[in-house]
Parts: structure tokens; sequence; C-alpha cells
């Protein structure tokens, strides 16, 4: 087990034609994951090659997921259509089989198309959005694995760590310092730091909380907002898992800013500081350095005898 | 991207919102003649800066930093006080509480009539990260520090989150009207304005509206005295007008170019340069330079993607800040390769012929080729293992915290 994506999941890609989308689905294909095809409206009925092997193209994700029966979707769409193509996965998973996972690389989607496509997911409660602005979702597997994303695959290795983040290569660092004291990952999340995204890190910590190989999780923040005291907030009540954390930005300057809405709404600055106090008195085990994670992880797994 | 108070207020006229009439001007004699034209016996003369708190700042000389005048926002009852006010704010530096010491140099200037205020009340829509939606807050407490408010008095602030599929809803405006106090003709101007306003907001692609004091006036109509409004930077394609709007004057000319080469450069105080890819590292970064006693000169992520050039773009950005005394490099490949990042950093370090000690930390995709290519080079470059490795390294070489 994992969370919501197996090692075997079968995955198309949104964009699959396009520069970026071609190059991740290859690195992807390379890994291990089941890439089934993709979707590029205009290119239905052609092929693509990925690691000398060829590869289906539909119009349309309603089509491509009958065809496949595909678990999830990653997409790589430019930023003025990535909306509309989570909007249309989520279609097509909820009207074709009632649930799936999309995840969305892209970086730069204007806020309000956002607030739409979220609205249109939750509104379809099978389906999961991840992302977007995100490196993805990477599933280890004993040989290969499930990666849906832009994460380099070598430095995973499947084991029983949780890891959850708001930023792509902080991620990647948790993940290396997880192997720095020989440990390997369950599941790696990145949620992505946009103001309007989909899962949060209280739907990865329940899931991590739920499954049975996940022994310990990593929780990364960043400075902004208040998703991580919420999420501490929540864990003290609901993980019983030991959760090692790190918040990035305790040195940021206060932002320039124009007007007071921001700061009245989120009730807090957001502050890296307030964070780890959050984090703190959740129970949670703080690194000041995210070179540390993997020491104070060490601790953590110690102290509960699972090393 | 943040707008202009005047530019604000023309963008509410155009969407039905009432706002007073009111003149941009760039000089002393543009506002007399503002002041000619609106025919009002009392106007407002006031600063325009991208930075709010205009009403209680100070201006100052921008050269010998001379007190001029407090108050970057004043009432003018004659033509001569118009003139003399309009003097001591064109051209000088505004300091507020937003703009940080440095304050902000005046070039424009919002000539605006004068209005009968019955009540002042405080107005912001943004987009909520909790709720996913747009939020509209609104207040009795106009007019004043509403940060204050909100603290000491939090049942004060009315809140409504519109539904996006729905819309905003005839209930929710006359609930939130009614939450302050206002009835007959004024709860029907205030609705009116309400449904333009979030209907700007939507087709502008606002990040965030704020009015403060939106204003009852004697003859129960609901007028914006104010406008803050900021765009979402992630919707420019679709709002070629956006560059009209910009006044470059107020972003910072070493950040405006790096985000022309695709880097985010922000500068800060300290004396250890950084170059990393991913804005969350590079904030973890900055954040182990001075967990072991250095302090970081700038923020500076290369994004997911550079190449050679961008790398030596990086470098030379960093190297314009005489405080660097040293550079750490951070970087995690992903999609970006160990051996492209190695190669740029030589080309850079030798094209710039850099004399700073430089730290490489490299890690992820094709370290090793990155790391040989490092290593063979004759030039004086530190390599670490990790992060905390490498702050370590550039802090002992630039001779620790000083």
């Amino acid at each position: 087990m994992a969370i919501w994506i197996e090692e075997d999941a079968k995955v198309l890609v949104q964009g699959i034609t396009g520069k970026q989308g071609m190059f991740h689905a290859d690195k992807m294909v390379e890994y291990g994951t089941k890439i089934v095809g993709g979707c590029t409206p205009g290119k239905g009925g052609q092929t693509v090659e990925l690691q000398g092997k060829s590869f289906p193209v539909w119009h349309g994700m309603t089509e491509a997921i009958e065809a496949t029966d595909a678990d999830a979707t990653v997409i790589y769409v430019p930023p003025p259509f990535a909306a509309e193509a989570i909007m249309e996965a989520a279609d097509a998973f909820d009207s074709v089989k009632g649930e799936g996972v999309i995840v969305c690389i892209t970086e730069g989607i204007p806020t309000l198309d956002m607030v739409k496509a979220v609205a249109y997911v939750e509104n379809r409660p099978g389906v999961r959005l991840i992302g977007p602005n995100c490196p993805g979702i990477i599933t280890p597997g004993e040989t290969g694995g499930a990666k849906i994303g832009i994460m380099p695959g070598h430095i995973h290795a499947k084991g029983r760590i949780g890891i959850v983040s708001k930023s792509g290569t902080l991620t990647y660092e948790a993940v290396a310092q997880t192997m720095s004291i020989d440990e390997g990952q369950s599941t790696c999340i990145g949620i992505g730091g946009d103001p309007v995204n989909g899962t949060g890190f209280i739907d990865c910590l329940a899931a991590f909380q739920a499954d049975p190989q996940t022994e310990a999780i990593i929780m990364i923040g960043e400075i902004g907002g208040n998703a991580e005291q919420e999420a501490a907030a929540w864990a003290a009540e609901n993980v019983t898992k030991p959760i090692v954390g790190f918040v990035a930005g305790a040195t940021a300057p206060p932002g320039k800013r124009m007007g007071h809405a921001g700061a009245i709404i989120s009730g807090g600055k957001g502050t890296a500081e307030e964070k780890f106090e959050a984090f703190r008195a959740a129970g949670i085990a703080c690194a000041m350095d995210p070179s540390e994670l993997g020491k104070v992880l060490l601790e953590s797994l110690k102290a509960v005898g699972l090393r | 991207m943040n707008i202009h108070e005047y530019q604000g207020k023309s963008l509410l006229r155009e969407n039905n919102v009432a706002v007073l009439d009111g003149v941009h001007c760039t000089s002393v004699e543009q506002a007399l003649s503002a002041y000619d034209s609106l025919g009002s016996k009392v106007v407002a003369v006031k600063s325009q800066i991208h930075a709010g708190g205009r009403g209680k700042g100070t201006l100052y000389h921008p050269d010998s930093r001379e007190h001029v005048m407090d108050g970057g926002v004043k009432i003018a009852f004659s033509r001569d006080e118009v003139e003399s006010y309009a003097n001591n704010i064109l051209g000088n530096i505004l300091v507020t509480i937003q703009t940080g010491e440095e304050g902000k140099l005046v070039n424009n200037l919002y000539v605006e009539a004068g209005c009968d205020i019955a009540h002042e009340y405080y107005l912001a829509l943004l987009v909520d990260r909790d709720n996913k939606s747009v939020l509209i807050m609104a207040s009795t407490e106009g007019g004043m520090d509403i940060e204050d408010v909100a603290h000491n008095t939090p049942e004060l602030i009315h809140k409504v989150v519109v539904d996006s599929n729905a819309g905003l809803l005839g209930f929710q405006k006359r609930d939130l009207g009614m939450a302050l106090g206002l009835q007959g003709a004024a709860l029907k101007s205030f609705g009116k304005m309400l449904s333009n306003m979030y209907s700007m907001f939507i087709k502008e692609d606002c990040a965030m509206v704020e009015i403060n004091p939106l204003v009852r006036t004697g003859s129960d109509e609901i007028v914006a005295l104010d406008s803050k409004i900021s765009f979402d930077e992630n919707a420019e394609f679709r709002h070629k007008n956006w560059d009209d709007l910009r006044d470059l004057s107020e972003e910072e000319d070493v950040e405006i170019r790096a985000k022309e080469t695709g880097l985010s450069y922000v500068k800060l105080d300290g004396n250890i340069g950084c170059l990393v890819n991913g804005a969350g590292l590079a904030m973890a970064t900055m954040d182990v330079i001075k967990l072991y006693g250095g302090e970081p000169a700038n923020f500076l992520d290369v994004g997911g993607g550079a190449d050679e050039e961008q790398v030596k773009t990086a470098f030379s950005i960093i190297l314009e800040d005489p405080n660097v005394k040293g550079i750490l490099v951070n970087i995690f490949g992903g999609i970006m390769r160990c051996d492209i990042i190695a190669r740029g950093v030589i080309a850079a370090t030798e094209a710039l012929s850099l004399e700073v000690p430089l730290v490489v930390r490299l890690a992820g995709t094709n370290v090793d080729e990155g790391k040989k290519i490092l290593a063979a080079s004759t030039l004086n470059i530190h390599a670490a293992d990790d992060l905390a490795e490498g702050a370590q390294k550039i802090v002992a070489l630039i001779g620790g915290d000083e």
C-alpha cells in the first residue's frame, strides 16, 4: 500500500505532444511508471515515442480513460489552458469511473481560474487534485514504481516514510535526508505553494495515518497563510505516527505589501516562527536546518522503537 | 502587480462604481488647473505611491533627507494650499508604515473633489486561501487602522464567501449591507456598487481590491474614497492593458532585469550571495546561512530549467551588490542537470573573473558528473556535500559574522 497512487497505477499525460509533456513522460516511462498514453486536443490518433516504445494520443480525456481505464493523469498544459485541462480530467474520471487522481504540474495558472477548477473538482468527490505548481506525487516500488511529475526518480527508494511538502526542491532535499539514514519513502507529495490548490496538508496527513506502509511522516511548509498551523492542530488530535517538520522562510524579509486585507484574513502573519511554534505545540519534531531532517527523523523513529 | 489609486479609480469608474471627480497630475501647474477644473472649493491632494499609510506618512527631501511635510494626503481649502501641498509632495520622498525607512519618491499626484461624508466604512475583496474562493470583508470602522479593528474587535469585521458557480447573490449583498447598518437608498446603492465591484474583480483578474474608506454621503450614495487594487500576475497574458498601468519606477530595477531573464531575485542586506533552484530551497538556504552565523545578501531562484547563460546572468546580478563577499550555490537537480550547472558556474566564474570565495553544493540529477567538472577546474571553487556544510564553509571563508 501507499497513498492514492499504487506502484502500478495507470497514468495518462495531458499535453503529451508538447515539449515539457514529452520530456517528462519519457522520464516517467524510464523510471517505470505505467504510462498508458496521453491527450492533446487536435492530435488524437497520433502516437508518441517514449523510451523506444509507441504510446497512443487521444483528443479528449473521456475517450482516453474509456480506452485505458487510467487511474491518474498528469498535466503539462500551458497556464492559459491548464484549469480547463483539470476540469476536463475531473469530468472524465467522474463520468467514466467515478474516481481518479489529477496531478497538475503547470506553474503560473491565474488564481481565479483555480478557484473555478478547485470548486469543479470538489463537486466530484471521487476525484482528487494534486497541485498545481508542484513537483507531483511519487510512490517508489521495489523496482521502478509510479513517478507522476517532474521529480528526479533515482533519488527515491521504497520505504516507510511519507513526505508532504509545499516546495519542490525541498521535497527532494527531504527525500535525500531519509536516504541518508537508510529509510525509503511510501509516497511523496508536493502539494504546491499556490494560493488556491487541490490536496492540502491535512488530506495527506490523514491518508498517511491510515496507510499501513507509512510509519512516520515528514511535513515541509513555507511562510505565508496558515495551512501549516491548521495541519499541526489537526495532527495533534488525529495522527499517532511520528511527524518531523521544517518551515522555509525564517529569514525572508516581510514582504512589501499594499493594504491590510491579507493580514486580516489569515489572522496571523504566517511567519516561519509562528509555524514552527504551532508544529512544536502539536508535538512535531522540528529541524531548523533541512540538512538535519534525517537526524531528527532518526531520533523520532528511535523514540517510538522503530529503529 | 499593484496600481496607483488614480488608475484604480478610473477602473472603478469604468465599472460603474461611484468615485469622486479627480485629476491625475505630475506637476504643480497641472494640480492648479485640476483645482480650477474640478469646481470644488475643498479638494484632496493625494500622493500616489504603491503603499498604504500615505495620510500618516512623512515627506522628506530626496537628497538632503530634510523634513518637508507631515502627511502625504492633504485637504486643501484654497488654490494657494493646493500649490503649496503639490510643491511639498512632488519630487519628494514619502515614508509610510508600509514603505520601509527608505520611502518612495512621489512622481504622481491625484487631486480629487471634496465630498459630504455621513459615514466611513471599510471594504475589501480578495481570494481567500482557506475557502478557495473570493471573500468580501466589510466593516463600519472605516478610515481607521483596520488591522487593529480586526485584532481588537473582530465582531466588527463582516465576511461573505462567494460561491464561484453561483456568483455574488442578492441575499449576500443585503446581509452585508445590513450588517453595516445600511437601509433604504443607501442599502440599494451598496448592493449595486458591490455587484459591479465583484464583476470587476473577476473580469480584471484582481488579487485584491481594498477601499478604505468607502463612504456613505449625505444623500445616501455609496462612494469609493480610496482604492488599492492589485492584479494577479499569472493572468497577465489576457490583459494587454496592464503594461500601460505598470509603474516600473515602483519596482527595483535589478529585480525587473532578473525577471526578464526568468530569474526571481530579491536584494537583502547581508553579504553572502545565494544562487538556488526552487523558491522553497532558496528560502531554506537563506535560513541555514543565518543559522550558521552568516547573513544572506539576496534571494535568488533560478527556476527549474536554467541554462548556462541564465547561471551567468544570475552571477552578474548577485555581484552587482557591492556588499557581496562570498557566494553559495545550492542546486538540487530535478529537471536541472548538475553537469549543466557546473559548466555554467565555471563559465560565469571565468567570464566575470570572480574574486570572492565560491562554495558550490550539488545534488540530484547527474551530480557525479557535475562534481567531476568542478573538481577538474583550476578555479578556486569549494565543494560541499550538503546544505549545512555549504553554509558553514561560506561563512568560514568570508570570516564569519561581521
